[in-house]
């Protein structure tokens, strides 16, 4: 990677749309990045402020206090031919009483300080990760499926970190402002000439800053994109890493990582040089400045302009004042970091598409759904894999109360994609799905869920236990939980786990056999005691036996229109000859639809997809 | 914290690393990344010059104080000009060396890190599935990713500046000590509570720590898990529990990291009262020392500049003292993240590969052998029961059997992905474990029963099975397997991205790119775990007939539901709860009347004949 390139590389190209101009982050950004964590958290804000600007406070009282024992006790100390007589006891004690009370008031602005600046860092931290994590689940589907894991992982992690950092340093810096204040006055009424040649320490100080910015912003803009793509990469990797395994691909897989592992470490190199250059040039101007206020001091202490003691005030008050400043110094340093994380975080909170909800509750017919399907047209945005027409065209048919359909097609026909629309993951290009007469669209938010039941055809397991998985924290009685088992074939297995419903299944259920993943999938589904339950090849992981068994009972228990309707999506005969109805699906459209041997008298091509094992004997 | 109970695999799991003390995590850490210690002696070098440019300038500013503005007589110019000119100097070299050193810091650093993610993120891979499988997959990239971060941060902002301050101590120290040994041994005196309270706030802030970069991880995960369940979340409308479980883990990591910075703010603290303390007791002895007063004696040992120029000194003494208590504080969270990258490494790897010394497996067909093999999942009662198995050189196996029998486990087994708990696999009558791991993958490829696609497009995915192979190969590869037609179907080929996970495809044709991947990659035995499970039937008869054809020549093992597989294959294998009930050709065991191949073969039957006599 050139520094050409890098120089270039934008946010997110994804996302260039929603940041246009990748303007380079500067001071104000900064500061306004600032502001809104200041707007959000104005209390802790404020506390660990006046904790900071006690502390500076303070440590200005240090020199005060230095002074008036310097007046008061070391010089009369020295003076006196006695020291003893000059200095009583009292005194000392005054001494002692005056540094640890101003001490121990300090110690008080720091911790109000550090802990106030730690609980709105965090806080604000949390606020962020909610609200992006909030947008995640609020995303449509097709948004998801354009923005890689890893990448979300950074979002909710790395950049919401950066964006926060400056959180950390700011109430020292604001509290050193206020020292500096202090400071000023104190000079300026001490010797205004001397203290005006030490306050050039300042705009230097500013100048400095705005030079760095300028310089690392672009870096740290791209070590920022490449933090994502490193934990894109991990990310990916890690999931796939059976596949890694199994084709020996370990070493190729590190090299890729490996690539911008490097990538990253030459930025985050780059703008450490920069920073590098920057610290010392902060740490300097201080003492450059109470040089000079020396040299200059001397010279009207020879022309009789100002008298020593005050030149030792000044110089002194510039050298507190020099520590301090460093903290701006920090502040300043992490606004690149900040405004690059807040800008990727944004655009995030900003993206648009969520999912419009409407406000019809479904009707509780206490019977099996209607489902109808009336001229529907879907594809997927990056354009399906039929040529010019799309994937799914005038599809209509409908699946009566209690009745069963089901949908066959060859592979990659798009009956997932179908599946997809009726439990609305995407909406269709054209026509309508309607669900007792509504269309899908006019439900209010959850309404669809309760209604209708999907299998998907690749089971999804959470990491929590057996009955988590089932409920997904419904309110089910553990009697349901188990009925849904027994229908779904899984309570024998589950009952011989070590702690049966409390047994935790491991990240997407690694701890069980795939047919063992399908059937906690379809028990979570007939639990729920959908009106309209959708199997997208649900049972493709089991063996004939159990899935028969499965079969007897969904078709047992009630019967008639009571019954819920279903919608299974299937290669095997035997669920197919559950079926009221077959709805072929071929090129997009429906090919024939009627009872299975219909279609078989009539249909060459469903009969060779669905005989295709009977043919070969 | 109680998490319920788990049957994931325990034993297995990865090292944490919580047992390491700062310096060994340290010491380990630079092992693992020797980039760290590269150039130290010149950093540090350059470090003693910083830190010693640091306390020059006050010096001189003391001096000007004292022996130029204050000489006898009226300012002395030209002392006050030396002094002058020389912390300039002290100046120009304080800030270029501790920019070279920054910059030494910053590169050495980086460089270290990548390589200790690197290293990291190999050995992930390099870990037993089941180690792999134990750890979340977001807390495994939490380690690779903000573990490292912190630690980067740490070596260089805190690590340069502890270095610088430690130095400063140092010379601030010896300065000290020159101008009165009893004042500085009073400085020290009031900080000594500081120094031997900072081991109590370590210990506490390494375990506040530890929990903090763990609450990192597990909010990754409870972030990762619904994205990548996204559909699932959405279609059961479970969008408010599963936020609820992630605020849970936002929350938790909030807390944590507001209870150490707590610690951190309290022992932070305690350096400013010493600091008090020291500024008062200077003065309190220092007076004490003046001629006449209690220790002073008649000429007294210290003069009024000496005590003036300690308050400097007392300055530069604290500054750094608290910067140096904060980096080690800020430290406890990077060390915390790099014991938990360590903790990766110390992890040990794979199944032991015998590397050099391993055997390499004659090419061509390969004959399998179980010899009694039992294997348990960690902390689980065993899934297979002493299995005992050849499969002849060139033949074509199918394993049938209930699901939970046992299938998928004898699948990893023979692909070494675990070892058994007892017994031997053998192949061409070498054992595996002999074997080297590259020989091994090589000529062994299983295909598992839920493929994986890497974000890219179809070829690039295809070609993980092998590297070399040319867009060209990769079509004729798919004219060979039947699957020619399926791909001139794809608008753009080869070139068809597939998405994440491959979700672009329908899982029917991610199943595809895995059969093509697969063979490509050109095994000499091949292992298919339900690999057509999501296809439709005239496709899989199809892709069937081309690899019973491609098999001729190599082993296949075939799992399947789809009795079809079976009732082609050389020989049959019947898996029934973790042991092997019955073997042999189709027709024979389809006539042992009442055994299991015969039980799952009626209901197939049944299946396919359902047709006939159900409603139509
Ligand atoms: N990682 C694991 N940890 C603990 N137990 C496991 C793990 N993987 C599988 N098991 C258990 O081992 C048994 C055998 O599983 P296996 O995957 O071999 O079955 P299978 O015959 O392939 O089933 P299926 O036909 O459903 O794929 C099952 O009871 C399963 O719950
Ligand atoms: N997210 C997506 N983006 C682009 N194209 C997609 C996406 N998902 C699926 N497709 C394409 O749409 C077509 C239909 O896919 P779908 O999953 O609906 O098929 P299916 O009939 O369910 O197949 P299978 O039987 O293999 O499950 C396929 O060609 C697939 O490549
Ligand atoms: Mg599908």
């Amino acid at each position: 990677m050139t520094t050409h390139a890098a120089q270039h590389a934008s946010l997110d190209p994804t996302e260039a749309s929603a940041e246009p101009n990748g303007r380079p982050a500067t001071t104000i950004d900064g500061l306004q990045v600032l502001g809104v964590a200041i707007r959000r958290e104005p209390w802790v804000f404020t506390l660990s402020t006046l904790g900071s600007v006690l502390f500076g406070a303070l440590t200005v009282a240090d020199a005060w206090v230095l002074g008036w024992a310097t007046d008061h006790v070391i010089t009369p100390a020295f003076a006196a031919r006695d020291a003893r007589e000059a200095v009583g006891a009292g005194l000392l004690w005054a001494v002692l009483a005056l540094f640890l009370g101003v001490a121990l008031l300090r110690a008080v602005g720091i911790v109000a300080r550090r802990l106030g600046a730690g609980i709105m860092q965090y806080r604000m931290q949390a606020h962020s990760r909610r609200a992006v994590t909030r947008q995640y689940l609020a995303l449509p589907m097709s948004w998801h499926q354009r923005h890689p894991t890893g990448q979300l992982l950074s979002n909710a992690n790395a950049d919401v970190e950066a964006t926060w950092g400056p959180i950390a340093p700011l109430p020292m810096a604001v509290g050193t402002i206020a020292m500096m204040v202090i400071a000023v006055a104190q000079m300026l009424l001490t010797d205004v000439v001397l203290a005006v040649i030490g306050l050039f320490v300042f705009p230097a100080v500013i100048v400095t800053n705005v030079v760095y910015q300028r310089w690392s912003a672009p870096w740290a803009t791209r070590a920022q994109q490449l933090r994502a793509e490193v934990s894109e990469i991990a990310h990916e990797s890690f999931d796939g890493a059976l596949v890694v395994k199994t084709l020996g691909r370990e070493g190729e897989e590190t090299e890729r990582f490996a690539e911008r592992a490097h990538a990253l470490r030459d930025a985050n190199i780059k703008v450490g040089l920069y920073r590098a250059a920057f610290d010392p040039a902060l740490a300097a101007l201080p003492n450059i400045g109470v040089l000079v206020v020396l040299a200059v001091g001397v010279h009207r202490v020879l022309t009789g302009s100002s008298d020593a003691g005050d030149v030792v005030t000044v110089a002194y008050l510039l050298t507190i004042v020099s520590f301090p400043i460093r903290s701006i110094g920090w502040l300043l340093g992490n606004f690149p970091a900040s405004v690059v994380g807040y800008r990727r975080v944004r655009s995030v909170l900003d993206a648009t598409g969520s999912m419009p909800f409407g406000a019809v509750a479904a009707p509780s017919t206490g019977r099996g759904a209607r489902l109808e399907i009336d001229g529907l047209g879907y594809d997927y945005p990056s354009g399906s894999g039929k040529g010019a027409a799309s994937l799914l065209d005038d599809v209509s048919f409908a699946v009566e109360p209690g009745r069963t359909v089901a949908l066959v097609g060859a592979t990659a026909s798009g009956k997932s994609t179908l599946v997809n629309l009726v439990s609305r993951l995407v909406d269709p290009d054209a026509g309508t799905l309607r669900l007792d007469g509504v269309d899908l669209r006019d439900l209010a938010r959850g309404e669809l869920a309760g209604a209708v039941a999907v299998v998907p055809q690749q089971a999804f397991l959470f990491d929590d236990t057996v009955r988590g998985n089932v409920t997904l924290g419904a309110d089910v009685c553990d009697d349901d939980v188990w009925t849904a088992l027994r229908a779904a074939q899984a309570d024998g297995f589950v009952a011989a786990l070590p702690h049966g419903l409390d047994s935790r299944l491991g990240e997407r259920g690694t701890s069980l056999s795939g047919g063992q993943r399908q059937r906690i999938s379809l028990a979570r589904a007939l639990v729920r005691r959908p009106r309209l339950l959708v199997l997208d090849d649900a049972t493709s992981a089991v063996d004939p036996e159990v899935e028969a068994r499965i079969l007897a009972a969904l078709r047992d228990g009630s019967t008639g229109e009571s019954r819920p309707s279903l919608l299974v999506v299937a290669y095997r005969k035997a669920t197919i000859g559950l079926a009221d109805e077959v709805v072929h699906l071929a090129e997009g459209r429906i090919a024939d639809r009627g009872t299975h041997a219909e279609l078989l008298g009539r249909s060459p091509a469903y009969a060779h997809l669905v005989n295709a094992y009977e043919e070969e004997r | 914290m109680s998490t319920p109970p788990t049957t994931a695999p325990s034993t297995t799991g990865l090292s944490t690393g919580d047992d390491l003390g700062a310096f060994a995590t340290i010491r380990r850490g630079v092992g693992y990344s020797p980039e760290l210690a590269e150039g130290l002696w010149g950093t540090l070098l350059l470090a003693v010059v910083a830190s010693v440019g640091q306390v020059v300038v006050p010096v001189a500013v003391q001096q000007t104080i004292d022996r130029g503005l204050g000489a006898d007589g009226g300012p002395d110019v030209g002392y006050t000009t030396l002094m002058g000119v020389l912390a300039g100097v002290a100046v120009v070299l304080t800030s270029v060396s501790s920019y070279l050193m920054t910059r030494r810091l910053f590169i050495t650093s980086e460089r270290g890190l990548a390589t200790l993610r690197i290293k990291a993120f190999r050995h992930v891979h390099d870990l037993p599935l089941l180690t792999q499988n134990t750890e979340r997959r977001g807390a495994l990239v939490s380690r690779v990713t903000s573990d490292v971060d912190q630690v980067s941060q740490f070596l260089v902002f805190g690590g340069l500046l502890f270095v610088v301050s430690l130095g400063q101590i140092v010379v601030a120290t010896i300065v000290m000590v020159v101008y009165s040994w009893q004042l500085a041994l009073v400085v020290w005196v009031c900080f000594a509570p500081l120094f031997a309270s900072l081991r109590y706030f370590q210990r506490k802030l390494t375990l506040a720590y530890g929990v903090v970069r763990r609450q990192v991880g597990q909010m990754l995960s409870a972030v990762s898990e619904p994205v990548v369940g996204a559909a699932v979340v959405r279609a059961y409308a479970v969008e408010e529990r599963t936020q609820t479980r992630i605020d849970d883990a936002i929350d938790e990591f909030k807390a944590a990291s507001t209870r150490a910075q707590g610690f951190t703010a309290f022992s932070f603290s305690l350096g400013g009262v010493s600091a008090g303390l020291a500024n008062a007791g200077v003065i309190v002895i220092g007076v004490w020392l003046a001629p006449g007063h209690l220790f002073g004696g008649d000429s007294g040992r210290i003069s009024a500049g000496t005590i003036v120029a300690f308050a400097f000194l007392v300055t530069l003494f604290v500054g750094p003292v608290q910067m140096g208590t904060q980096i080690l504080t800020d430290a406890q969270n990077a060390l915390a993240g790099w014991r938990r990258v360590i903790g990766i490494l110390e992890t040990p790897a794979d199944l032991v590969d015998p590397g050099e010394d391993g055997q390499r497996l004659p090419r061509g067909p390969i004959e399998v052998r179980f010899d009694d093999v039992t294997f348990a999942y960690p902390a689980g009662p065993p899934v297979l029961h002493g299995i005992s198995l050849d499969i002849a050189a060139g033949t074509r196996v199918a394993v049938v059997g209930e699901t939970g029998s046992g299938k998928s486990t004898v699948a990893k087994l023979l692909t070494r992905l675990m070892d058994p708990t007892e017994g031997r696999v053998l192949l061409d009558g070498i054992d595996l474990r002999d074997v080297r791991t590259r020989a091994l993958r090589r000529s062994v490829v299983l295909v598992p029963q839920e493929g994986f696609l890497f974000d890219d497009t179809l070829a690039a995915n295809v070609r993980y099975g092998r590297t070399d192979a040319s867009d060209a190969d990769i079509a004729a590869a798919a004219v060979e397997i039947g699957l020619g037609d399926w791909l001139d179907a794809l608008p753009r080929g080869v070139h068809t991205l597939v998405g994440q996970r491959g979700e672009s495809l329908s899982a029917g044709e991610r199943q595809l790119v895995a059969l093509l991947r697969a063979q490509l990659a050109d095994p000499d035995l091949l292992v298919l775990d339900e690999a057509t499970s999501a296809v439709d039937p005239a496709l899989e008869m199809r892709i069937g007939r081309a690899l019973e054809r491609l098999m001729s020549g190599r082993t296949s093992v075939t799992i399947a539901h789809r009795l079809s597989t079976a009732e082609a294959a050389d020989e049959v294998v019947v898996v029934d709860r973790g042991r092997i009930v019955q073997r042999g050709p189709h027709d024979v065991l389809v006539g042992q009347e009442g055994s299991v191949y015969a039980g799952l073969h009626a209901s197939w039957v049944a299946q396919q004949g359902t047709v006939a006599a159900g409603r139509g």
